[in-house]
């Protein structure tokens, strides 16, 4: 009798280690499940809101039979919303997922599309076109904006993976380095705005703002593309991207190439953060937010942290969409406005109410 | 059986020479080598080099490793971790790392009985930056030895545990490198835990290898002397056992 006891006792905080294990597991991926609902019903939500709102069940069976639906609801749905509501997906999905790998390589909190000037320079490079007409990427008249807004901004980038490329550079060199090609391009972009006629200055106000009301297909179907393209390279590196959040001696004793794994990453999100931002403008506040969100619900386990900031981020663009349409009747807040002030909120109550030892 | 052989070798970093000349002769599997030495007189850069961190002249032989098997596991100083990672994860991204992304029972069933054997299963649902400096040595040690390698490098891995873990995580070590038949390089401060735990000890000074040889032939006043700047001896204590007796630091 004794002896058995004895055994229990051995067994049971053995078995249990890995069984705490497998039920994390498990509510992680509930919790993804969830955050996947959530972006499917606040895009259903996106597509109904409106000048004219529309009973959310009449827009899900417009999608799944379109025939049988009225031609106008069919029109405004299929024609002028979903192009925005998928673009607010696409572009949130790919700012929160740039975001989070930005943060993971640089081992700081703080990293974004704007914390390295990607966004900035991304919109001097719009100004350029909308003040003076420049098109960097010559004969080519259509996209000269979001063209000129994403050349400068890979060259932002592509002077961040010089840098890091140079011997003796820390992470924190590169978060510095960042920061100072954010003041060099506001400086740019402020001169322009000096030099601009009045109609080029609101032009150019108008797109530091963010918006997705320009979206069209195409600008949908690059953004999908990049994304498509990026997060499969993104989940074969999943180890090794989480590991680097141990330190890059750990990470590096793990057998993990941390400066090839730093500058591939880089060129991917880079990619990520630029095709955005040139299609729709400014929208900062996602690359930020939806990552640390993210992260506070899954923990940085890359196998769900990723998806998580995937779905995080789409589901807060699509909010704020909504929100956007909904905040003054009748207009549309840009959306670079609406969801630094609708997130701002939400994030200080999510950091409030978590305990600290779950984010960062 | 495994086989380490180290011929002139040096670490490099730029165009810095931070160490040279470190030869060796054959170590075998089932081996305990004290890496000791003053501070920064390159022992981790030594680690560095063997585990192929770190560049320089020199060879690195590692003979006897069957294919697919871990030849050799690193684990560096203690880092403070800001991770949002449990224990337990942080272990399965060891055990994981070049793997697939599905973790497999009986692969989760080893770190239990790794965790187990560490007597830290109470710590596994605990996040890594609530943990102690010992706390995380202990993880660290973890983290290594769940890549089953052939070599395993060490470099402090007592320095913030007190005396009892010392001493249950160095006879793990020891138990382990006997079962496994595992060379174990291990940078010690404390020359007792050498003379008691450790084969071989490599002595390094001033970017250099001073000596190599086995702990008792090693480890002697001329040592404490010549590296340590301390005088003292070794004596047999009451257990019969060697220890080292320190008087004072030389000026």
């Amino acid at each position: 009798m004794s002896a058995e006891g004895v055994a229990v006792k051995d067994v049971s905080p053995i078995a249990s280690a890995s069984q705490d294990y497998r039920a994390s597991v498990g509510r992680r991926v509930l919790i993804l499940v969830g955050l996947a609902v959530a972006v499917l019903i606040s895009f259903a939500v996106d597509l109904a809101t409106g000048p004219y709102n529309y009973p959310v069940t009449d827009v899900i069976a417009t999608l799944f039979s379109p025939e049988n639906a009225d031609t106008k609801m069919r029109v405004i749905l299929w024609e002028i919303r979903m192009p925005v509501a998928l673009m607010a997906l696409t572009v949130g999905a790919s700012l929160s997922v740039a975001g989070a790998q930005m943060q993971t390589i640089l081992a700081n909190p703080l990293a974004s599309p704007f914390t390295l000037g990607i966004s900035a320079a991304a919109g001097f490079g719009a100004a350029l076109a909308l003040v003076f007409g420049v098109a960097l990427v010559p004969f080519v008249s259509a996209f000269v904006i979001p063209l000129n807004a994403f050349v400068m901004a890979m060259l932002a980038a592509g002077v961040i993976y010089f840098f890091s490329r140079m011997r003796g550079v820390t992470v924190e060199t590169i978060v510095l380095l960042g920061i100072a090609l954010v003041f060099t391009f506001n400086a740019l972009q402020a001169l322009l705005q000096y030099l601009a006629s009045e109609q080029a200055l609101s032009a150019v106000v108008f797109w530091t703002m963010g918006s997705l009301v320009k979206a069209t297909w195409t600008k949908v179907a690059v953004t999908a593309a990049v994304l498509a393209a990026t997060v499969p390279l993104f989940i074969r590196q999943a180890w090794s991207l989480t590991a680097l959040r141990l330190g890059d001696a750990k990470a590096e004793s793990l057998g993990v190439n941390v400066k090839r794994l730093r500058l591939t990453t880089l060129i991917l999100v880079s990619l990520l953060a630029a095709i955005p931002v040139s299609f729709v403008g400014s929208i900062g506040f996602i690359g930020l937010v939806g990552p640390h969100i993210a992260r506070m619900l899954v923990g940085e386990d890359q196998r769900f942290f990723m998806p998580a900031s995937i779905l995080c981020g789409a589901l807060l663009l699509s909010a704020t969409s909504v929100l956007s349409k909904l905040l003054i009747p009748g207009a549309i807040l840009p959306i670079g406005v609406a969801t630094a002030l609708v997130g701002v909120p939400f994030f200080f109550s999510l950091i409030f109410s978590s305990r600290r030892r779950n984010s960062w | 059986m495994v086989s380490l052989t180290l011929e002139g070798v040096g670490t490099r970093y730029g165009r810095k020479q931070v160490l040279a000349d470190v030869t060796t002769p054959t170590i075998t599997a089932g081996t305990m080598t004290a890496v000791i030495g003053p501070n920064a007189a390159g022992k981790s850069s030594l680690f560095r080099r063997i585990a192929g961190m770190a560049s320089g002249p020199g060879e690195v032989h590692i003979e006897g490793v069957p294919s697919g098997e871990q030849a050799l596991a690193y684990l560096p100083q203690d880092t403070n971790a800001t991770a949002v990672l449990t224990v337990f994860e942080s272990v399965v991204l060891a055990a994981k790392q070049g793997r697939s992304l599905k973790v497999s029972e009986e692969e989760l069933r080893d770190i239990d009985s790794l965790l187990a054997a560490l007597r830290i299963t109470e710590l596994a649902s605990r996040y890594l930056s609530e943990l102690s400096g010992g706390q995380r040595q202990l993880v660290g040690i973890a983290q290594s030895l769940i890549r089953r390698p052939h070599i395993l490098l060490m470099d402090e891995p007592t320095s913030a545990l007190d005396l009892h873990r010392q001493m249950e995580v160095l006879g793990l070590v020891r138990s382990l490198a006997d079962e496994r038949q595992m060379i174990v390089m291990i940078a010690l401060h404390d020359l007792n835990h050498a003379l008691g735990y450790c084969d071989h000890a490599l002595v390094i000074a001033n970017g250099r290898m001073h000596r190599f040889g086995s702990c008792n032939d090693t480890i002697d006043q001329h040592l404490l002397r010549e590296v340590y700047r301390v005088d003292g001896h070794v004596e047999l204590n009451s257990l019969n056992r060697p220890q080292v007796v320190l008087n004072a630091p030389i000026y």
